[in-house]
């Protein structure tokens, strides 16, 4: 079975929510709705204190290139523009909507009728993911027009679609995969034909059985589109990762996957990208799992952007006995929150559970130079040279051993049996790297 | 006999040779050095701590050797009295320059500023910083974590157990400015020492609009710009809702002391005031 062919490692799975149906959760009483997600300039707000709003109607404008639209998740009455703590404990500006019912713009189709056909050009589908504020739902948050306009010059031959999933404990794309699946593939063909490509290739970890099949037998009915079962293996989810597994075609240090032909999506961003060109609905809800192994009921939830997180954890039946750290996000890359009253945005793929034994961080002891951080790296760098190096500020020399290539997996943190906090100091190290070469421009 | 006869010969004419070859090449590749750079040298702190922005004390003296005059030149730790020995090595006159000390610009202790969370990450300032906001609600305010502490040369940063803020210590602080550079919230700044090391200063750096900074922190700036009226002369801005006390226009006149409604506005060594004493009001039967 295929894989990526540099490191990787093969945490346990803990998939306490595989097959929990997609529970529609309540609607809030108010949201938060904020106008930058994790990556580009934050969008421009287009409504004031005072205004009706309808849900799916655009309250952010974006803002530049690498920017993304904002709609109203709620129907109801703008509260307030003001800042809002994020899960990293800085300000943010959201909107505030106080929910009055649940009145939906006309335009959006809300039947359940799957709609397969896509007359639209390549033009159209991509100015219609681009107004729907449609994201990249892997984690990075890349706005998904942006994947679909590869520079002139550049062309992708292949599309890859990412649903390997491979982050323990999060199921949200799997169980997506297993109700809407059909949507799924059509969502596909249309990224296809705005890409102008007719091979695109799915990869799936094969700790979901359930899912390829179901996804196989679909696909007979639909051209072009492949489904490869992957061996699971941590970080496969990665770009570049998945295109290794894939295709055997490495991208270069620095560069994006379409310097190799492919263009890689999310499934859920599949998902509302279907969404977005066949039912007229933007982003305004998405999957998250609710789990952990103290969890009372791990499953998964279809939330409304900007709820709080407190109220989707509450639904799961609140906060676990024994509970040391919540994480936002899968445990391997995801993010400790330092408190449950920040809103939901496109990126939040998950709550989890961590148990209090689990929490806390063993001592850290000297390196033994057993090179196991080196073995699993799946960029091929070496992190207890660049975590050294990050100590003792040396940046020209953490820039010439590739440090801007760290997808900071935390697979060395993982495997280090010194316990040597190697991914803190090296993405520190990143982001000070990262800030001299922005200079130097 | 005759080996040991023949080994000496064979070394006593080798290294006579290659003594005279030595002697001619030190000739030829002399390196000139102006004997003033080690002049000045001697008479510098030799504590190569780099804050006057020079690769140590050789690096500085160089500079000032090589310099026409002291412009963008003087040695923090050895303040006024070591650059007149330097100007006196080389025959210039020294530009006297206000003592200054470093001041941590955050009031925040575990009063004033609660905990809401715990780190357990790795405990460097600079890597908490990369992560989140910090322990508090307030993300402009001291992490705590002792990264000016480790910077300093002299042991005259220390973060107080209990408050969890850092404390500089008037005699031992040289304003090197490593304290200054270490820390990522950009929470010190090198003030003016002041007749008889007396200051003021806002103690905060939080430049969130007031209703938001005061539910982080009882004592960050509001902005309420109360000592900005006050002041007699025009000493302090706001910006950016954050005020700021210039120190070369401060006559320590103490007025927006006073008025400060959160005392983010922090006198240092002042004699204690003199308690006003009201008279007793006759209350009209």
């Amino acid at each position: 079975m295929k894989t990526f062919r540099i490191g990787g490692i093969h945490p346990k799975d803990n998939k306490f929510s595989a097959g929990k149906k997609i529970q529609i959760a309540e609607l809030p009483k108010q949201v938060a709705i904020p106008l930058s997600h994790y990556i580009g300039t934050p969008s421009e707000a287009v409504v004031k204190k005072g205004d009706l709003v309808k849900v799916g109607q655009l309250i952010g404008k974006a803002n530049g290139f690498i920017s993304a639209n904002v709609h109203s998740s709620v129907s109801g009455k703008v509260a307030k523009i003001d800042v809002q703590l994020d899960a990293t404990g800085y300000k943010r500006t959201a909107v505030f909507i106080d929910v009055e019912g649940d009145e939906w713009l006309e335009t959006i189709d809300r039947s359940p009728k799957i709609k397969r056909e896509c007359l639209l050009s390549k033009d159209e589908i991509i100015n219609k993911i681009k107004d729907a504020g449609i994201v990249g739902l892997g984690g990075a948050t890349f706005p998904a027009h942006v994947k679909l306009s590869p520079p002139p010059g550049k062309k992708a031959d292949l599309l890859i679609i990412n649903a390997s999933e491979c982050e323990p404990y999060l199921t949200c794309d799997h169980q997506l995969m297993l109700e809407k699946g059909e949507e799924i593939m059509v969502g596909i063909s249309i990224l296809m034909k705005a890409l102008e490509v007719n091979k695109a290739v799915i990869g799936i970890e094969n700790n979901k059985k359930d899912a390829i099949a179901h996804l196989s037998e679909l696909a007979k009915t639909f051209q072009g589109i492949e489904i490869v079962p992957l061996q699971s293996r941590y970080p496969q989810g990665g770009e570049k990762q998945l295109i290794d597994a894939l295709i055997r075609r490495q991208v270069p240090s620095g560069r994006l996957p379409i310097e190799v032909g492919t263009v890689v999506q999310n499934v859920g961003t599949t998902y509302a990208a279907y969404n977005a060109v066949q039912k007229n609905k933007p982003m305004i809800e998405r999957v998250m799992t609710v789990t952990g192994k103290n969890a009372p009921n791990p499953g998964n939830y279809l939330v409304r952007l900007g709820t709080y997180l407190s109220a989707v954890v509450e639904q799961a039946g609140g906060i676990p006995e024994g509970t040391g750290k919540i994480v936002g996000g899968g445990p391997m890359m995801g993010r400790s929150l330092m408190n449950l009253n920040v809103p939901m945005a496109k990126g939040s793929s998950g709550v989890l559970f961590i148990r209090e034994e689990e929490a806390v961080r063993k001592p850290i002891k000297n390196c033994i130079r057993c090179t196991k951080c080196v073995s699993v790296c799946p960029m091929g760098l070496e992190p207890f040279l660049l975590m050294n190096q990050s100590e003792r500020n040396m940046w020209t020399e953490m820039e010439a051993n590739r440090t801007m290539d760290c997808i900071e997996c935390g697979s060395c943190s993982y495997t280090c049996p010194s316990n040597r906090p190697l991914l803190d100091y090296i993405r520190y190290g990143k982001s000070t790297v990262g800030s001299i070469i922005r200079n130097r421009k | 006999m005759n080996l040991i006869l023949i080994s000496l010969l064979t070394l006593s004419v080798l290294g006579a040779a290659l003594a005279v070859l030595i002697f001619f090449v030190a000739k030829k590749f002399y390196v000139f050095e102006d004997k003033r750079i080690d002049e000045v040298e001697a008479a510098l702190p030799a504590a190569n701590c780099g804050g006057c922005g020079f690769p140590g004390c050789r690096g500085f003296a160089n500079a000032c050797v090589k310099a026409d005059t002291f412009d963008g030149l003087f040695c923090p730790v050895g303040g006024n009295e070591t650059m007149q020995k330097v100007a006196d090595i080389l025959g210039r006159t020294a530009v006297a320059a206000a003592p200054t000390v470093a001041v941590v610009r955050c009031g925040g202790t575990c009063d004033h500023r609660p905990r809401m969370n715990e780190y357990d990450g790795v405990k460097h300032c600079f890597i908490a910083h990369n992560l989140y906001s910090g322990e508090t609600g307030c993300s402009w305010g001291c992490l705590g974590l002792g990264d000016c502490e480790v910077s300093c040369e002299f042991d005259a940063i220390h973060v107080n157990p209990v408050t969890k803020l850092p404390e500089v210590d008037d005699d031992k602080c040289t304003s090197c400015g490593a304290c200054v550079k270490a820390c990522p919230k950009l929470l010190i700044e090198l003030r003016k020492k002041g007749p008889k090391s007396r200051r003021i200063y806002v103690s905060c750096r939080n430049e969130d609009k007031g209703h938001i900074a005061r539910k982080s922190c009882t004592v960050s700036c509001i902005a309420c710009g109360k000592c900005e009226k006050v002041c007699p002369h025009e000493a302090i801005t706001i910006t950016n809702n954050l005020a700021f006390i210039h120190d070369d226009k401060c006559k320590l006149c103490r007025k927006c002391v006073e008025v400060c409604p959160t005392n983010a506005i922090v006198e240092l060594n002042f004699p204690p005031r003199k308690v006003k004493v009201e008279e007793p009001v006759v209350e009209a039967k």
